[in-house]
């Protein structure tokens, strides 16, 4: 690489010289070719909201902003009324039973891999991590289906029958299958790979000095990890969270299968009737009429786009602005 | 008593490994009368829940037999530890107990899945069902009827063309991350962040907005491609960035030194060293898209004839061929159809994922600079002996 050198270098001055190299063709096409490419997946994104806005206008022409909260959803209706409030309701009740299985599980399993497993154990643990995650969510979604919701629904109805008292808890006692909480299970054991990566990732960053003076002050090994590893990776907990989070709201085909939709809000999480965003788009889709049903439809992928992006760029900067997060890759 | 206390709960180090620089500490705090009580209260526990839960209980069922059985021996188990140990090491064993059914937690349902839907799926497996397709199979026609042939040529085509698209794509916007950099190097990392949190389903909405009906190409294998290269982008580019970030600063420095250009020293060195890294990257991308599903049935439709064209016409793929037939009732041949191809859609993945772990492990970067230091010390270790037998050294 050829150096041009800034002319005159005066001693006094106690500056850097600046360095203006002067790249062959080759070089050039190839910085191009690689910023261009960075530059793509950026507009790509860009793209996506933007078309995703044109195709919902018509949907947002029709509804205003009683979209947002509106609960039927019938837009080839005779009265063309649809909208996202109960909806989104039932998506975010889905993710947050997913998260509430899920963050445990994950912090435990990303305690163990990290202070508890022999080293052996530790590598053929996070490959299997990583192979949960790479289960395709049909798979998870039959599972659920075939497997778990017959064996849950004694589950939901011992739940009903002796904590029927709290409201969430509350059913009529007849269908517990296509429930919200069947959905949520399932999910959470999706979401529970990306967690227990970020947090695992995000513990191992500990300082071992730290953790050695916690243990070489009599702490024994659970007083460690309390009072080092978690205060540590805190960010990392809430980050894996929220980005799990953001997994679960989008998750399509796992929620599709399982629940039996509804458009109504109600609190009863046990009870058959759950709705999410994208098992609706991937539900309706087949029905949907091109004046009216696919704009509807778009609107509502809208919103959740939105709200992904949303969750997931508080999860990074969650992750990156917190002391352990330094370097962590989500 | 306090001076028991400590001594008690203080964990037993064992030796730091010799000269190891800045390895933390092993502990091993598993001695033989921390197993008998670990034994002891697990026996207990089961025959106290063997003799309440089934005596007083209709029902019992095995998932509630064994869901209380662990609850009375994280109890007893406790118990009998703050007993004979003190409340801190009590404290210290029950959270190690929890943790660890936290982790089976997490094995457990993987063994669960994938042993349920073999149990399921293998019985009406035939060779045929690999070949032929659902075009002349009804709803009352036996499972073993046709097969999945023609969603077996859709995946490979979709996720073949899709990998063709995002993988120079991806590597290419790795390089800019790590080789070039510049002011639009966090922006960029950023939004490929977002971008892998962006729902399959919204990336199936997009290509159906703008290939589907925007350019009214119709229902194509393509558009499947476009939607899944969409979802493989950010990971290819994570994975591939991450790889390209461990090779030496020191083999770039030499090429530049020697007088390569920058072209020069990404093509012939950097990459060749990341090769293995950069495979498994790209497994890994395929390994995910080739199960996703919310997208296909927004772009490529699916169908139950043989189309081997990707760029015309509706294309049936593995997983839309299982999420389509599943909702038939239990016991009809197309619910049964479903079951077996979900075990040919299991084989695929685990298949990408061992190849992917196996050429991951085999030729990683770590590995090959410790083999090529352990080369490097028998080099030596021979040249000594050399230099000791003739007393001068040779070569």
């Amino acid at each position: 690489m050829s150096v041009a050198i800034g002319q005159g270098i005066r001693a006094a001055e106690d500056k850097p010289r600046k360095i203006l190299p002067s790249r062959g063709r080759a070089d050039r096409v190839y910085r191009r070719l690689a910023s261009g490419a960075g530059l793509f997946t950026l507009l790509i994104l860009v793209l996506i909201g933007l078309f995703l806005v044109i195709r919902a206008l018509p949907a947002f022409r029709q509804m205003g902003l009683a979209f947002l909260t509106t609960t039927q959803w019938q837009p080839d209706g005779v009265r063309h009324q649809f909208g996202i409030a109960a909806i989104l309701y039932w998506t975010a009740v889905i993710a947050v039973i997913a998260l509430l299985i899920a963050v445990p599980i994950s912090i435990a399993g990303a305690l163990f891999i990290n202070e508890y497993a022999p080293r052996r154990l530790r590598r053929s643990l996070t490959a299997l991590v990583d192979l949960l995650a790479a289960i395709p969510s049909v798979i998870y979604g039959i599972w659920g289906l075939a497997f778990l919701q017959p064996q849950f629904v004694g589950v939901s109805k011992w739940i009903t029958d002796n904590l029927g008292f709290v409201p969430i808890f509350k059913t009529n006692g007849v269908n517990y299958a296509g429930s919200a909480l069947i959905a949520g299970v399932v999910v959470s054991l999706m979401v529970v790979p990306i967690c227990t990566s970020v947090m695992r990732e995000v513990f191992s960053q500990t300082p071992p000095s730290e953790k050695e003076a916690a243990l070489a002050l009599g702490a024994s090994r659970w007083g460690m990890i309390r009072a080092v590893v978690l205060p540590f990776g805190r960010g990392g907990i809430i980050g894996g969270a929220m980005l799990g989070l953001g997994r679960a709201l989008g998750e399509t085909i796992a929620v599709a299968l399982i629940i039996s939709p509804v458009t109504v809000i109600s609190p009863h999480i046990l009870q058959s009737g759950a709705n999410s965003v994208a098992a609706l788009i991937a539900l309706q889709f087949g029905e949907a009429t091109q004046k009216y049903g696919i704009p509807a439809l778009m609107a509502a992928g809208l919103s959740l786009f939105v709200v992904t992006l949303v969750v997931n760029f508080f999860a990074s900067m969650v992750v990156a602005r917190s002391r352990s997060g330094k370097g962590v890759e989500i | 008593m306090v001076g028991a206390q400590l001594e008690a709960e203080t964990p037993k180090v064992a030796s730091v490994g010799g000269g190891g620089a800045d390895r933390p500490i092993r502990l091993r705090s598993i001695h033989s009368d921390d197993l008998i009580l670990l034994a002891g209260a697990a026996v207990a526990s089961l025959c106290l829940v063997a003799l309440l839960y089934v005596g007083l209980t209709a029902q019992p069922t095995v998932a509630s037999f064994i869901f209380w059985w662990f609850i009375a021996f994280v109890a007893m188990y406790w118990l009998a530890v703050r007993r004979v140990e003190g409340k801190l090491v009590a404290k210290d064993r029950l959270w190690t107990v929890l943790i660890s059914a936290g982790t089976a937690a997490l094995v457990v349902p993987l063994v669960l899945i994938i042993g349920f839907v073999i149990y399921k799926g293998v019985a009406t497996l035939t060779p045929h069902f690999f070949v032929q397709t659902a075009e002349f199979c009804g709803q009352l026609d036996a499972a073993t009827c046709g097969g999945v042939g023609h969603a077996i040529v859709g995946t490979v085509e979709e996720v073949g063309i899709a990998v063709v698209i995002a993988v120079p794509l991806g590597v290419l916007c790795a390089v800019f991350l790590n080789e070039i950099g510049g002011p639009f190097k966090r922006p960029v990392r950023l939004i490929v962040d977002a971008m892998s949190g962006v729902p399959s389903i919204v990336a199936g909405l997009f290509i159906y907005a703008v290939w589907v009906v925007g350019l009214n190409r119709g229902f194509s294998g393509f558009g499947a491609s476009l939607a899944l290269s969409i979802l493989m982008l950010p990971t290819i580019t994570r994975t591939s960035e991450e790889v390209l970030r461990l090779v030496p600063g020191g083999l770039r420095e030499g090429a530049l030194a020697l007088g390569a250009s920058e072209w020069r020293t990404v093509w012939g060195v950097v990459l060749p060293t990341a090769r293995s890294g950069l495979i498994t990257a790209v497994i890994l991308g395929v390994a995910r898209s080739v199960g996703e599903t919310a997208p296909l049935i927004l772009t490529s439709f699916g169908s139950s004839v043989f189309n081997a064209s990707p760029l015309s016409g509706a294309q049936e793929a593995l997983p839309h061929y299982v999420y389509q037939y599943i909702t038939y009732n239990p016991g009809t041949g197309p619910y049964q159809r479903a079951w077996s191809a979900a075990v040919v859609l299991i084989a695929l993945v685990l298949g990408l994922f061992t190849l992917a772990r196996v050429i991951g492990a085999r030729t990683s970067i770590e590995g090959r600079q410790r083999r090529a230091m352990k080369r490097a010390r028998a080099r030596s270790a021979a040249h000594d002996a050399e230099i000791n037998l003739n007393g001068v050294p040779v070569g």
